[in-house]
């Protein structure tokens, strides 16, 4: 932490009234690696100080760990051997039609154990969480992805693990609860405020503060007081990483766009990361639309809100005006977040990176049409990604010079997940149960948030 | 941005502004042979006439300085007893620039200083001039800022100095003695000492640990350090009185609000303040 950021003296010029300057954006400046607590006007440490010295302790447990070849090759053997990684780059052919015929890959990060990107980032912190001697890791949850994840590196490297969810979020994703259960950690249901992601986070935060001693908070997103926005981005750059040789593999060049779907941003972050210096590559994050950003009922955090602070970092927020933060929906759990990570308010500020919502609808569709014409069911916030690769392929392919066809357009898209998770609500949504089955009452309960 | 931590010492005032309430009012406790009593209440709970009438029920019961908190959507240093007020707070249509009226109301009323806690966003999302002005107005003495901490506080470090408006910041037993000497230099009133590491509730016993935050706090130059967080008798008032110089109850009047209204208020408030003395009566 300096003295002499700029964190609030830049605010009265970065509103989210004003227009994002892409002069700002030098292209001999090197976007990689940003190591915080600032980007840009965000970021920062917005946070009681209780819990500074553990910040402190974490920042650096984090930075001599990344310097230290034991630690990396830690890394990187539990990626591979346990996580299955590199995970594969597949082209989906017939998906690509749907895209205005331009070429898609799909990052399989839903090949991953625990069926999603989540992993990268747990094993890592909970390397750290050893390092630093704790004994007990806490994490939030909202649809139970990132909780199944962390009670998977808990159980793996013996610490204890209680995940804060939702109250709500509990009775709709049951089994979910149970999984976590099973692999030993204790699920404590979120009661106070709205009941959802955010206040499992304040309720983490609570318990963070009284048992710091002890206690890791594994955060599952690049959001959060620094060190956790450039730290959980570190363990999801080898998405990137993996993707950019990949795609020079296959295809001899790089994409034109690499799309993925935005809650707080940590996949988002991991695959835009391997491109953030390739100026010719766009980088597009669609953020949940919910009913449609008209509606109100959205969770398009970079869309429609202005900045604000809210756990620990400045960033864009959902917000009314007196500054108490919105709730958020959508049909998907894991964007359900009224905030965003602090570099991805940077990036679309700077013009780098380009942000836009896809409603319930939208993504339900591509949910749809992925599985039925790749085989691949998504998680439901992987689809917005995918919808949103429907869009920018129709983008590209509409503005052909001559001589090209729609196939020498390129889009790798962030397959952030798998969607077995989301089956109850597919279900529900695509009208697939019988009126008295189980899943028919867990889905209409699920409705009712 | 000129102004740094650095440029003011604790209890100072800036030129051509109001001296220090807060300092103020704890130092006329300190020359009555007491420590200073705080006695802290959400506005608007259960609505703001309420809050009002609670604060100067304080103030003419032995309190010497009110706080006032702003509801907020996500009040993570905060238990159960303040969480469950400022829900109800705001679910009774509790908004911020009611903290004015509240303050105005008690300060109109009361010789006792007021002060807001608030968590940063609401006062962010206002512009943190427009609402320092208009806490002066109303005769407020400053801010407790829970979540801002002086390293994110620049643009509240001037404005404060130009309003001559009272800052306290948060120290805790886990805070390095380099972030006491910074936090203690950047406040101004006094440095609000958290007793245990923990969020707000009542507890039967406050830790050794709070006096070791005070005399920490003494040590790196604060010429006040009042502890809060966990106090909820007036044994505790007076075991802390011992050490410190001022004592912030909360969870504890909050309680009293609920269940018995403003006469509770005033009756657990004069009971506080027998444990003020520094030598136990």
């Amino acid at each position: 932490m300096t003295d002499t950021h700029s964190g609030t003296d830049k605010q009265a010029g970065h509103d989210a009234d004003s227009s994002p300057a892409d002069a700002f954006l030098n292209p001999e400046e090197t976007l990689r690696h940003a190591p915080g607590p600032y980007f840009g006007a965000y970021g920062g440490r917005w946070m009681p100080e209780s819990l500074i010295a553990a910040l402190d302790e974490l920042q650096d447990t984090f930075d001599k760990a990344k310097a230290d070849p034991d630690f990396t090759a830690q890394v990187a053997d539990l990626n591979r051997n346990y996580a299955g990684r590199p995970s594969l780059l597949t082209e989906a052919k017939r998906f690509a039609e749907h895209a205005g015929g331009a070429r898609i890959f799909l990052k399989r990060e839903d090949l991953n154990h625990t069926g999603s990107h989540k992993i990268n980032n747990v094993l890592g912190q909970a390397l750290l969480a050893k390092r630093m001697g704790k004994t007990r890791v806490i994490a939030e949850t909202g649809a139970g992805q990132h909780g199944v994840a962390s009670a998977t590196a808990a159980a793996l490297l013996g610490l204890d693990c209680v995940v804060y969810m939702g109250a709500e979020d509990c009775r709709r994703q049951a089994l979910n609860v149970a999984r976590m259960q099973l692999l030993g950690a204790e699920v404590v249901p979120v009661t106070n405020g709205s009941q959802t992601l955010k206040d499992a986070i304040n309720d983490a935060l609570r318990d963070w503060v009284a048992n710091v001693g002890t206690t890791h908070y594994l955060l599952g997103t690049a959001a959060g007081a620094h060190p956790f926005p450039a730290m959980v981005r570190y363990f999801h750059e080898v998405i990137g990483e993996e993707t950019r040789e990949q795609i020079l593999e296959q295809t001899g060049r790089l994409p034109d766009a690499v799309v993925a779907c935005v809650g707080g941003g940590s996949n988002a972050i991991g695959i835009f990361h391997g491109f953030l210096d390739d100026r010719s590559v766009q980088l597009y994050g669609f953020e949940a639309g919910g009913d449609g950003v008209e509606s109100g009922r959205h969770a398009a955090t970079i869309t429609l809100g202005r900045p604000g602070v809210l756990h620990g970092a400045r960033s864009y927020l959902m917000q009314d005006e007196d500054g108490q933060t919105l709730e958020s929906h959508s049909i998907s759990a894991g964007l359900d977040y009224p905030g965003v990570g602090p570099e991805h308010a940077h990036l679309s500020d700077i013009g780098r990176a380009h942000y836009e919502p896809i409603t319930d609808a939208e993504a339900m569709e591509a949910f749809r049409l992925l599985s039925q014409t790749e085989g691949i069911i998504p998680a439901i916030e992987t689809a917005h990604a995918l919808a949103g690769a429907m869009k920018v392929g129709q983008r590209l392919t509409a503005d052909l010079a001559p001589g090209e066809v729609p196939s020498d357009r390129i889009i790798v898209v962030s397959l952030s997940g798998r969607g077995d998770k989301d089956v109850a609500t597919a279900a529900e949504y695509f009208d697939l149960l019988p009126d008295d089955s189980a899943e028919q009452e867990i889905a209409q309960e699920g409705e009712q948030l | 941005m000129t102004t740094s931590p650095g440029s003011t010492t604790p209890g100072s005032t800036p030129t051509g502004t109001t001296p220090s309430k807060a300092a103020a009012a704890i130092d006329r406790a300190r020359a009555e042979g007491r420590t200073a009593l705080i006695g802290y209440l959400p506005a608007g709970f259960p609505d703001v006439q309420t809050t009002i009438d609670a604060g100067i029920a304080m103030a003419r019961n032995g309190v010497d300085l009110i706080e006032i908190g702003i509801p907020y959507s996500d009040p993570v240093m905060d238990g159960r007893v303040i969480q469950d007020a400022t829900v109800e707070a705001l679910n009774n249509g509790f908004t911020v620039p009611r903290i004015f009226d509240v303050v105005e109301g008690i300060t109109r009323e009361t010789d006792a200083a007021v002060l807001v806690m608030t968590y940063w966003n609401p006062v962010m999302r206002m512009g943190v001039r427009e609402f320092a002005g208009k806490l002066a107005a109303a005769g407020g003495a400053g801010l407790i800022t829970p979540d801002l901490i002086p390293d994110e506080a620049s643009e509240w470090l001037a404005v404060s100095d130009e309003f001559g408006l009272d800052r306290v910041f948060l120290v805790a037993p886990s805070t390095s003695p380099e972030r006491m000497e910074k936090t203690v230099r950047a406040s101004r009133g006094f440095v609000y000492a958290v007793s245990v590491m923990g969020v707000t509730g009542a507890r039967t016993s406050v830790g050794a640990a709070a006096r070791a935050v005070v005399d920490a706090a003494h040590a790196a130059g604060a010429e006040r350090a009042c502890v809060g967080l966990g106090v909820s008798t007036a044994e505790q008032v007076a075991e802390i009185a011992a050490y410190a110089d001022g004592v912030i109850v909360g969870t504890a009047l909050v309680a009293a609000l609920r269940d018995g209204g403003v006469p509770a208020v005033a009756a657990l408030t004069k009971e506080l303040s027998t444990g003020t003395g520094k030598s136990p009566s």
